[in-house]
């Protein structure tokens, strides 16, 4: 073999690099200063190390915040998966339903974040809104503005209500992909519906399911314009997930330092997690090949 | 293992078939015989995965019955009718182990999980697949999937019939020829009734006892392979079967002889005898073994027809000669020592494998 070595080709990735850069590397760098500095004007600062850091993972109200949105994000999961593989189980196949369905599927995607948000504020009020009404008549109390668990219902009935049209489209797309073939094999090897799930549907959507594990965790990790639109993050506390924390401290409490630190955190944190769960699905689904 | 009869059994996909061309299976009657290995051969298009998915139960059929050893299933699901079926491109369960494909059919059954091994073991014994069991079967190539597919549906001994759906289609020729040969053993050895869907003739033949020739929704001739050779009951089955197939001519009944372009071509009284009475498009059809090509300065003699050769191959084995009268073309097969010398040659017919179609049908 003689190939030309040619250093040259290097070049061509420079273009690749100057736009990771600019819309990745320098502005979490900009964060990264603030985190480990405390900075007052551009001419006075102060390098303070781990200090911010430990001040912040110190803080318990971080920690209920991080408890919180844990709570939070795997009661999204738990509901919006099996329900987006039900619904999606459920659908037409063929004829006019497919489109029909498909079209009010989308639709809660559509909606802008913040116009869900007060579409379910206005919703669930006791005095004007149908659903807060109806629950109201049929003898419970709910206030989502009072009671804090009615809050937190209120925001999770929200996320799985705006997305799990998105779990149902990829599993759905990921069970039309199905050769019928398999369906009538299992027919004739006498499989229960059960077994036919379990052994063709759910193996044939598992890298859809990946990847709508992976979204629906970082993004209802990262909720925050729900939350603000319906209570601000109250009543108290109870629907203050990290991303109003953090923007309490850096926009409230104008508190820069503290707020890049936990910005970092937050960050690894999702990353981290989606790298493992990642990580784990790939390997259990490669085991036993060789 | 059960007989099967399909009974004055057709089928449409439209929900209200008029004409003929509605019909994916035209209206046939139909028996396979227990034990028997049958291979239901036709081209693309021609009902035959249609007529397998009915025996199956997979499609209910529109008109007519399906009877298992006297029994009508006709609108039993696949599941209920104790059938195995063996689909052209692999179906296995990816999550699981071979061994666990393999008894996936047993264990849905409710057989006892001893009984489950021992038959595991034994088709996986016989197709050579042993040494994978435990493997994940969704990192096999697809030859060894398909394998597994075969062996899911062998697993079971007290199925009615096992179906083959052009189940060779996505394996190596080399491959191939040893799996038809280890389905054709365990026929031998267990005999059940077998119904095996090709499109290739070899497979056809080399796989059964007896083949049904499907052509346009219609079952047009059931027989061994030497009938089919020999005897073709409609010109399709001529053409379709044989390398290359039958030559087929339109031809004219007249002074005692049939004439293919203007050319006088001999006929025994039992052709004359029997084409007398029909009155269909005539065609004069005959296998290419059974002519004889002379050339070099032959004598044309009474009976032979001076012919063009326009081309000669040879394929190794045998030689191919494609003659050329009139407006007909006509391939020669010759052994392969035969010498062709010139561009033409006399050609002559012999009037016992000289056959006679009305409207596609043998008349003699």
């Amino acid at each position: 073999m003689n190939k030309i070595t040619n250093n040259k080709a290097w070049f061509l990735v420079l273009p690749v690099f100057f736009i990771v850069a600019i819309s990745a590397i320098i502005p979490l760098m900009t964060v990264v200063n603030y985190s480990v500095q405390d900075i007052f004007d551009p001419q006075t600062r102060f390098f303070v190390g781990t200090e911010w850091f430990e001040q912040v993972l110190g803080d318990s109200r971080l920690h209920d915040a991080l408890l919180r949105q844990i709570f939070y994000t795997l009661s999204v999961l738990f509901i919006e998966i099996p329900l987006g593989i039900a619904v999606a189980l459920t659908l037409p196949r063929k004829g006019w339903g497919v489109s029909a369905s498909m079209v009010l599927l989308a639709l809660p995607l559509l909606i802008p974040w913040n116009v869900v948000g007060t579409i379910w504020q206005i919703f669930g009020r006791a005095d004007i809104g149908l659903g807060g009404y109806v629950i109201n008549l049929m003898g419970i109390d709910y206030n989502y503005a009072q009671n804090p668990m009615d809050a937190w219902l209120t925001v999770l009935v929200m996320d799985v209500w705006h997305w799990t049209s998105l779990i149902v489209l990829l599993c759905y797309a990921g069970l039309r992909s199905i050769p019928d073939a398999y369906y009538q094999a299992a027919k004739i090897d006498g499989a229960s519906r059960w077994a036919v799930f379990r052994f063709i549907q759910l193996p044939k959507m598992q890298s859809v399911l990946v990847i709508g594990v992976l979204l629906r965790f970082m993004d209802s990790f990262m909720i925050y314009t729900e939350p603000f639109v319906l209570t601000g993050g109250g009543p108290g506390n109870a629907t203050t997930f990290l991303s109003q924390f953090l923007t309490r401290m850096a926009v409230g409490q104008f508190d820069l330092g503290p707020a890049a630190a936990f910005s970092l955190v937050y960050f690894l944190i999702i990353l981290l997690v989606c790298w493992v769960f990642y990580t784990v699905v790939m390997n259990a689904g490669k085991q036993g090949e060789q | 293992m059960a007989r099967i009869d399909l009974k004055s059994l057709a089928h449409s996909y439209f929900p209200d078939p008029k004409t003929d061309e509605d019909y994916a299976l035209r209206r046939m009657e139909h028996v396979w015989e227990d034990g028997g290995a049958y291979a239901l051969l036709g081209p693309s298009g021609c009902g035959k995965t249609t007529l397998l998915n009915i025996i199956s139960g997979l499609l209910t059929p529109s008109h007519g019955q399906v009877l298992f050893d006297g029994k009508d299933v006709t609108s039993l699901a696949p599941e209920e009718r104790n059938i195995a079926q063996v689909f052209q491109f692999p179906v296995i369960y990816d999550t699981m182990t071979v061994y666990d494909n393999l008894a996936f059919p047993l264990r849905n059954r409710g057989i006892d999980e001893k009984r489950v091994d021992a038959r595991v073991r034994e088709i996986a014994g016989m197709l050579d697949l042993n040494g994978k069991l435990k493997q994940k079967a969704r990192g096999l190539g697809a030859d060894e999937k398909q394998t597994i597919s075969l062996g899911r549906g062998l697993v079971r001994d007290d199925v009615s019939a096992i179906l083959f759906d052009e189940p060779l289609t996505v394996i190596d020729p080399h491959l191939k020829w040893v799996l038809r040969r280890k389905l054709k053993e365990i026929h031998n050895k267990l005999r059940p009734t077998m119904v095996y869907v090709t499109h290739d003739q070899v497979e056809a033949l080399t796989f059964a006892d007896k083949v049904v020739v499907m052509y346009g929704g219609k079952v047009v001739q059931l027989g061994t392979p030497q009938e089919l050779f020999e005897n073709p009951a409609h010109t399709f089955v001529g053409y379709f079967i044989g390398s290359p197939g039958m030559n087929i001519m339109d031809c004219k009944i007249d002074d005692g002889a049939a004439w293919v372009d203007g050319q006088r071509i001999g006929l025994s009284n039992r052709h004359l005898e029997a084409v007398s009475k029909q009155t269909g498009k005539l065609e004069l059809g005959i296998r290419p073994e059974f002519l004889t090509l002379e050339t070099g300065n032959a004598d044309k003699g009474s009976d032979g027809i001076e012919v063009n050769i326009t081309k000669v191959e040879d394929l190794g084995q045998f030689k191919i000669a494609t003659t050329r009268f009139g407006t007909s073309e006509i391939k020669v097969k010759l052994g392969e020592d035969e010498q062709v010398v010139g561009q033409s040659g006399i050609l002559r017919f012999v009037p016992e494998w000289t056959k006679l179609y009305a409207d596609s049908q043998l008349v003699a």
